[in-house]
């Protein structure tokens, strides 16, 4: 079986709009897939908002060099992760397509076999 | 036979290697033997044979790359007729799958299904050679790496992933009908795979109007084959045709797959296609067809599929329903749609209807327009011929 990192890309600003009844209505949708899909997962989590990220370059010198923010600033940014082992890759996105994902998408990506 | 191969090899390239081996043989064994009662079947059996001996050779290393992520393999049976369909439906879901761009799609459908060369598929899309081989590569490499899977979809899904492989075998028939670079008018090699695949469609879905109407509308406009290229080898357009060319049993079938499509209820892209082909060959003269009944069903069309080259195909219809100062109106609508500059078909359009309103000098730009952005010397020369009849 292989394994896939699925992430869950949002639109930051689109969140903040929300209210916690919606929160709890997509806690509620993680819940469920996590139920349903147990026993193909294998890790997941969700992230702290962009602005809590750092980000860390090498200079032109040489030098690792820690900046703030995200690594890139794009539109939607992940939100959050699962680890789905699944057999093929019409597998992996059928578990995938029950993960809520307002104001985003979802990228499915394999994780290199290093066995 | 390459399909069949593939299940065992799982690896494109090494797939090939085997069926040419494997002809080679043929060539040799059967010139001592004589050829055997199912060549087909002793063809796809020694290819596998081979392909298992070579697999056997390869080494970890090399098998943990596999290419086509497939559970469970028979090894040494004869295959017959049906197994091999199986193969090409399983190649084509491959080929088509939702992951890879369209454009890759058809290019991995021509390479794969119908044995077009790198070379060939760059020039049918008109990129380099380099480029083409490239983007196979990487298409190629994702279906392994991301485990893209060697199977027909499972029934509830099979509806979901059928369209994309509709259009692929759509274009591989407009590709061998109207081939777009080069001498010969069409690829009839192209156009016959296109009609089996089209056709093993069917079978397997046979209660789908759209997958109905892909079969009848590649009938419908084969069925015209004969009489598309003049004495002189020059291009007829629809109006010129010669109809009693016309291959009867494929409209027969076609005409008769559009109307059980239509009866099944709301129409998709490829049943108003096929209808509007269905429009065309019921007509026994250009004269009397009846292009309201086009003119509509294009309406329809359009709002299924806003496509600019639907419109443009609207266009015409119109400018034969209402004339063509009412054509040409529609036509230059169109004019600044970035899809269609370099679309000969659009030039080649407006020419048409300058021409039929007599602005003849308009009507010469026009086609020279047109004449310079096709790639296909036989529809050049069609529309040279149109520039000088002007003069």
């Amino acid at each position: 079986m292989a394994q896939y990192l699925v992430l869950i890309y949002s639109n930051e600003k689109s969140w903040a709009d929300t209210d916690e009844a919606f929160s709890n209505k997509i806690m509620e949708g993680h819940n469920k897939f996590g139920e349903r899909h147990g026993v193909s997962l294998r890790g997941g989590n969700a992230l702290e908002p962009t602005m809590t990220a750092t980000s860390i370059r090498t200079d032109a010198s040489g030098k690792s060099v820690a900046t703030d923010g995200p690594f890139a600033e794009t539109k939607e940014a992940i939100g959050g992760y699962y680890v789905v082992e699944a057999d093929d890759l019409d597998a992996a996105i059928a578990i995938a397509k029950d993960i809520p994902a307002p104001f985003g998408g979802i990228e499915v990506r394999p994780i290199r076999d290093m066995s | 036979m390459l399909a069949a191969t593939l299940r065992i090899t799982r690896d494109f390239d090494v797939a090939e290697e085997c069926v040419q081996d494997t002809f080679a043989r043929a060539l040799a064994t059967w010139g001592e033997q004589g050829i055997p009662k199912n060549p087909g079947a002793w063809l796809t059996t020694v290819a596998r044979r081979r392909a298992i001996d070579v697999g056997r050779r390869r080494d970890v290393a090399i098998r943990s790359q596999q290419f086509l992520v497939v559970d469970g393999s028979e090894v040494g049976r004869v295959l017959n007729e049906g197994e091999f369909e199986d193969d090409r439906l399983r190649l084509i879901f491959t080929c088509c799958h939702p992951s890879l761009a369209t454009d890759t799609q058809v290019a991995l459908a021509l390479r794969m299904l119908c044995g077009l060369s790198t070379t060939e598929v760059a020039k049918a899309f008109l990129v380099k050679e380099s480029a083409m081989a490239a983007r196979l590569t990487r298409a190629k490499k994702k279906i392994a790496i991301a485990r893209i899977p060697y199977r027909v979809p499972e029934r509830a899904e099979l509806r979901e992933r059928i369209d994309a492989v509709l259009l692929v075998v759509h274009l591989l028939f407009t590709t061998g009908h109207t081939s777009p670079v080069g001498e010969n008018l069409s690829q009839a090699d192209l156009v016959e795979r296109a009609i089996d695949l089209a056709r093993m469609l069917r079978a397997l879905l046979p209660d789908d109007a759209e997958v109905a109407s892909l079969l009848a509308l590649i009938l419908l406009t084969d069925s015209r084959r004969g009489a598309r290229v003049g004495s002189t080898g020059e291009f007829l357009a629809l109006a010129d045709q010669d109809r009693s060319k016309w291959h009867g049993e494929s409209i027969d079938e076609g005409l008769a797959l559009v109307g059980e499509s239509i009866r099944r209820g709301r129409p998709g892209r490829f049943t108003l296609m096929a209808a509007i082909a269905a429009v065309h060959s019921s007509a026994s003269h250009w004269d009397e067809t009846d292009w309201g009944e086009i003119v509509g069903l294009y309406d329809l069309l359009l709002e299924a599929w806003p496509s600019p080259v639907v419109a443009l195909n609207r266009a015409v219809a119109v400018s034969f329903a209402f004339g063509p100062f009412a054509g040409l109106a529609a036509i230059n609508d169109l004019s600044t749609d970035p899809q269609l500059s370099t679309y000969p078909y659009l030039a080649a359009a407006r020419g048409d209807c300058l021409e039929r309103l007599e602005r003849f000098a308009e009507a010469r730009d026009a086609f020279e327009e047109a004449t310079m952005l096709t790639e296909n010397l036989v529809e050049r020369e069609f529309l040279r011929r149109r520039i000088t009849q002007l003069s």
